[in-house]
């Protein structure tokens, strides 16, 4: 492969030239959506912004924002590769082949991929365990709702998106038998346009409580058009709704991260790993619970919040069975991480098929 | 006071200089923006225009030019027959997603043989795929009088359901971990498309070149080329030189359909891949800016195609180097078109100075 042995001997001599200039690191950002969308690539900006602020002078950033999953992925991190990054977070999990594509090519850059499962020698994975967040949201929206009905905006019927039904839906029902769920896919990450589209058919279904899987927060503003709908902030803490529909949020909080993994290029202890936390190691967050929601439902949803993060409790605690009746976790048995990270079943109780 | 006058016939060289003056005025008026928005605006469109074919990394961007551009100068290719009959097919994305899945399929439902004849089963494939899902639009228009414009433009959201629908189903990577996506045809030998990765050639960088050439010879040399533009130009000629319109429709929409369904067979077996969600990425709707801005002429289109290619891999390199916004570097290509529309006025008007009398 000419081209490989090119791009390494260019990449290597620029790494040597920019090192013997200056012992700035750069650290590449590649985000599925805008900036500006009030979500998750928000939140992988502010933890861009804090890596910043933590290292000063010793980093530099950039990012290419709105990259499309695919070929395009791929260029965009090449061309980073060849302007000197020696880090690059890929923040989507769609950009899972091309960031082993590029990372073959780059074997002295370091790769740090969102939600995916492919590592390599330079190429790590990172993820969030944002099911423990939806157990908490489960709990208040069960206890919220008067109509029992909940609805649901899916994003892909993808294993993470899948958890966080099934984690909601267990921790509904477990606080209140009666409720349902219905579900919507719009089989995108960001479109404000179909997102209320999803919201307005929802409430229309009956539904007093909207949780999303989708990154705008125009879901909040077609609960707030509805009113007496609440919702919740996705991937951040959308907290300018919290007059409004708004009563607590899961959060992404990438930056303890971001920073850990940039020091550890510079003090060149990079390894492969394969990270998935949560609450206890405060990669998910939980937003204020606002005063629209009783006190003892909060001290609730604070409690479980407190016995998830100590490890005490595990939201895929069984007995839980599947869908069809059959069992997939006997009394006191726990999920473990393999069966979460691909699960493609709902459990027992909700209603339609997954899409496939 | 300036007017505008109709010429009695639109300028030649008008008609030429439009681009390069479109082109100018993006350059200028994008400079402004990027001014405004706190860049060196010399600095940001040299790297959009200089900065891939010449920089540094130049040997690694004009391979990616010729990824890029191909799709797009293949799609662009056929919409402008139909564009030069008068024959709208908006739908060309949906037809590019139809003829990845058909191809795709083939290829997959091959796997893991490996022999010489699935590659080109595959590109049968995604013509016919391309081609079927234009024929909607074509029989509806022929049999009941539809407008092909929202028809096939329709049919573009239906094919992304589809495509999610395989994505999800059918075609998933049994090995996936149940991550929706089909198997990487990257690692499937002869269902590729690729001829050399390290010079960006593949199968539709060659069909493209093919689809210019064979273009051109219709639309000058040949019976039915000269009838595409007399139907264009003069309907009433058309009907009295004997052309029969609904055989025109089908033969327009069947051959834009099939040329974008060829595209998206190349882009599935080459650069993309996989079949996946996000498969599709706007090269049917980007490839009617290409068709216009290339004048619906072959030679204009592979130039339009090339610079449209330009605009994008420069982009992406303005945004990290320079960190300008995504929506930037789009409101950048979408001034290129106004300008062009804008310009194009002087090809069929002159402006004159008036003594601001009113007749």
């Amino acid at each position: 492969m000419k081209l490989t042995k090119l791009l390494t001997s260019a990449a290597l001599a620029l790494g040597m030239a920019t090192g013997a200039m200056a012992d700035t690191t750069k650290v590449g950002f590649v985000y599925v959506g805008p900036v500006g969308d009030g979500g998750w690539t928000y939140e992988h900006d502010k933890g861009r912004l804090a890596v910043e602020a933590e290292f000063g002078d010793a980093v530099e950033t950039t990012y290419v924002e709105n990259v499309a999953e695919g070929p395009d992925a791929e260029r965009v991190m090449t061309q980073m590769a060849l302007s000197g990054a020696k880090l690059i977070f890929t923040t989507s999990f769609g950009f899972m082949d091309p960031t082993i594509n590029v990372a073959k090519k780059f074997p002295n850059v370091k790769f740090e991929h969102a939600t995916g499962y492919k590592t390599a020698d330079n190429v790590s994975v990172y993820s969030a365990r944002f099911y423990e967040g939806r157990a908490i949201q489960g709990t208040i929206a069960g206890r919220m709702t008067k109509s029992n009905v909940i609805g649901y905006i899916g994003s892909f019927p993808i294993p993470e998106v899948i958890r966080g039904i099934n984690s909601a839906y267990i921790h509904a029902k477990k606080v209140n038998p009666d409720v349902t769920f219905k579900i919507v896919w719009v089989y995108t990450w960001f479109d404000p346009a179909k997102e209320t589209d999803a919201a307005k058919a929802l409430i229309e279904q009956g539904a007093d409580v909207i949780l999303q899987h989708t990154d705008s927060t125009s879901v909040l503003t077609a609960a707030a058009e509805a009113g007496n709908v609440i919702g919740f902030g996705q991937a951040s803490d959308m907290a300018e709704y919290a007059d409004g529909p708004r009563v607590s949020s899961i959060i992404d909080n990438w930056a303890p991260y971001y920073i850990e993994r940039t020091r550890a290029v510079i003090d060149g202890t990079w390894e492969t790993v394969n990270t998935w936390d949560g609450i206890g190691r405060g990669m998910v967050g939980i937003g204020e619970i606002t005063d629209k929601v009783p006190a003892d439902v909060k001290a609730e949803a604070l409690a479980l919040k407190a016995s998830i993060a100590s490890g005490e409790y595990h939201p895929f605690t069984g007995p839980i069975n599947k869908q069809d009746g059959s069992v997939w976790l006997k009394d006191g048995e726990t999920a473990d991480d393999g069966t979460l990270a691909g699960m493609g079943f709902y459990v027992e109780g909700i209603e339609g098929d997954i899409p496939s | 006071m300036i007017m505008l006058e109709k010429r009695p016939q639109p300028s030649r060289v008008w008609s030429m200089a439009t681009p390069l003056v479109a082109v100018l005025a993006t350059m200028f008026f994008g400079g402004l923006l990027f001014m405004v928005l706190g860049k060196n605006p010399v600095e940001a469109i040299k790297t959009i225009f200089y900065e891939p074919l010449f920089g540094e990394f130049a040997f690694y961007y004009r391979p990616q030019l010729l990824v890029k551009g191909a799709p797009l100068v293949l799609i662009a290719i056929g919409l402008s027959l139909g564009f030069k009959a008068g024959i709208w097919n908006i739908g060309a994305e949906g037809q590019y997603i139809v003829g990845a899945l058909v191809g795709a399929g083939v290829g997959l439902a091959f796997y893991p043989l490996e022999a010489w004849y699935v590659f080109p089963l595959m590109v049968i494939g995604g013509a016919f795929g391309g081609w079927a899902w234009a024929m909607i639009p074509a029989l509806l228009k022929v049999r009941f009088g539809t407008n092909e414009i929202l028809v096939s433009l329709m049919l573009v959201y239906v094919a992304e359901q589809f495509l999610a629908s395989m994505s999800l189903g059918l075609m998933k990577n049994p090995d996936g971990f149940g991550f929706p996506g089909s198997r990487n045809l990257n690692d499937y030998a002869s269902a590729n498309s690729w001829i050399s990765q390290d010079t960006g050639m593949h199968w539709g960088v060659v069909a493209a070149f093919i689809a210019v050439i064979f273009s051109y010879i219709l639309l000058n040399r040949h019976m039915l080329g000269f009838h595409i533009r007399l139907t264009g130009e003069a309907p009433r000629a058309a009907k009295f030189a004997g052309v029969n319109p609904k055989r025109l429709v089908v033969f327009v929409l069947g051959m834009s359909g099939a040329l974008a369904g060829l595209a998206g067979l190349f882009e599935v077996a080459g650069p993309s891949g996989q079949i996946s969600l996000n498969f599709n990425v706007g090269y049917g709707f980007t490839a009617i800016i290409v068709a216009f801005l290339g004048r619906l002429h072959p030679v204009g289109i592979l130039l339009a195609g090339g610079l449209m290619a330009l605009t994008y891999i420069g982009g992406e390199i303005a945004q990290s180097n320079l960190g300008l916004p995504a929506s930037a570097i789009q409101v950048f290509q979408g001034m290129l078109l106004f300008f062009l529309l804008a310009v194009d006025i002087l090809t069929n008007y002159r402006l004159r100075l008036s003594a601001g009398k009113v007749a």
